[in-house]
């Protein structure tokens, strides 16, 4: 099908962008890359009055390192990001997932941040910004505010943005030292929707023995689920930890449920086998980079 | 009550266009519609497909997804513009017909395009390469063998091309 009449805002600058979005309230809706909005325009299971373009705010399009974190502008495209050395460098986690998020054609299009806002329950990065504990940054024409990840995702497709307010960036903090991370997905083709996906993120202490372990599941509850496995693998040396309980801590912890793709008891074991085997492989990469393997 | 439209500037395959179209006109549409260019195919219209694959200002995005509005003042190229120089068959293009990479047709304008800015960038793919590069567009027809042999082939024309 083809969209519902709307009325088509083209702020060029963040400012205008906010007045129009205060003036529209709930009736407004913001447009970056679209691969997500336009769908459900298409489909006509969305139908926003005013539709506020933020395209031409290159002010917003920019991918920035710094010693403490990935600033990404709301945009900046997946597939900037993905490219972006500094960025990978700094949060491998990133390029890690968004190589199996949709397809190269959508990655060049769409945006890390309008994914964040979208906070579709199978989306990569919801799940990525969530086990790093980073942030969303939110501007209205009251004010700016952070949104730390655990209080920005509401519920599915539903996020902390309220109406008037525009997501301007997302920040993704480094990974303490001695980390490493992963990313595991399953899709009935690569690219497609995952049936279930899992990040895991391993710190190491100075005996290269697991001090902390998180995984981020998606397509399996409502928000990333977050696991802490301290208490599976925590304590053990790098190479020696326990990744099937680790797997089986997480099957235990996830909600998923039946749809047409998948039934829930398969996304549930999917859940387990993703989280041993991107644990086994943070593991791995937290040791690489500790500086072990050099001496 | 009449839309509003919006007067909307695009380069398409080197010529210039000024459409005035409602917001809500898909890119795919004001391309098939306004400008008369029906090799880019609209199928699922929800950017799953694959067939209405253009690329905008060089990189291959679904034209079903995109607001014609929104990339005013663009360059875009359809499969109508990836023929030769010479106004012959493309490189793409020839390796499709060569390797039976179509059968109905309908979907190959979204691999042409897509095909075509990967081997720019990847000049000479593995087989592995080449299947990955195409995994955003579907095929009923041809089970996606040929389709696979086509981007090798179109591999070697484009080397051929560029030695002659």
């Amino acid at each position: 099908m083809k969209p519902p009449p709307f009325r088509y805002h083209r702020p060029s600058t963040v400012a205008e962008a906010l007045a129009v979005l205060a003036k529209a309230g709930h009736d407004g809706k913001v447009l970056a890359g679209g691969q997500s909005l336009v769908p459900l325009l298409n489909m006509r299971l969305a139908a926003p009055r005013e539709l506020v373009d933020i395209n031409r705010l290159a002010e917003l399009a920019y991918v920035r390192t710094d010693a403490e974190a990935v600033r990404v502008g709301a945009l900046a495209r997946h597939a900037e990001v993905e490219r972006d050395a500094d960025a990978g460098a700094a949060v491998p986690l990133l390029p890690q997932a968004l190589a199996d998020l949709a397809h190269p054609t959508i990655r060049n299009r769409g945006t890390v941040v309008g994914s964040l806002v979208h906070a579709d329950p199978s989306g990569e990065m919801p799940a990525v910004l969530a086990l790093l504990g980073g942030a969303m940054e939110l501007a209205g024409e009251q004010g700016r505010r952070t949104v730390p990840a655990a209080e920005f995702f509401v519920g599915p497709l539903e996020s902390a943005v309220r109406p008037g307010e525009l997501a301007t960036a997302a920040v993704f903090p480094r990974p303490p030292a001695r980390s490493g991370t992963a990313w595991r997905e399953v899709a009935r083709r690569r690219g497609d929707y995952a049936l279930c996906g899992v990040g895991v993120l391993v710190t190491l202490d100075e005996d290269a023995r697991v001090a902390a372990c998180s995984a981020a599941c998606i397509s399996v509850g409502p928000t990333p689920v977050l696991v802490d496995l301290a208490e599976a693998v925590g304590g053990r040396p790098h190479d020696a930890a326990d990744w099937a309980a680790a797997g089986a801590a997480v099957t235990v912890a996830v909600d998923p449920e039946d749809d047409i793709h998948a039934t829930a008891a398969y996304r549930r074991h999917l859940a387990g086998v993703l989280t041993a085997r991107a644990g086994r492989a943070a593991a791995a990469q937290a040791f690489a980079t500790g500086g072990w393997a050099d001496g | 009550m009449a839309e509003e439209l919006f007067e909307t500037r695009l380069l398409v395959n080197g010529v210039q266009h000024t459409v005035r179209v409602p917001a809500r006109r898909l890119l795919a549409d004001c391309l098939r519609h306004d400008l008369g260019l029906t090799g880019t195919h609209v199928g699922c219209e929800h950017g799953v497909c694959g067939a209405c694959t253009v690329l905008v200002d060089g990189l291959p995005v679904r034209s079903c997804l995109l607001f014609a509005v929104s990339v005013d003042g663009a360059e875009i190229t359809t499969t109508e513009g990836c023929r030769s120089a010479g106004g012959g068959l493309g490189p793409v293009q020839r390796a499709f017909m060569e390797c039976h990479g179509l059968q109905c047709g309908f979907c190959t304008p979204g691999f042409v395009t897509t095909v075509t800015a990967f081997l720019r960038d990847h000049p000479d793919p593995t087989e592995a390469e080449a299947r990955e590069a195409i995994g955003g567009n579907l095929c009923r027809c041809t089970g996606y063998q040929n389709i696979v042999a086509s981007v090798l082939r179109a591999a070697e024309l484009a080397r051929q091309g560029e030695r002659r």
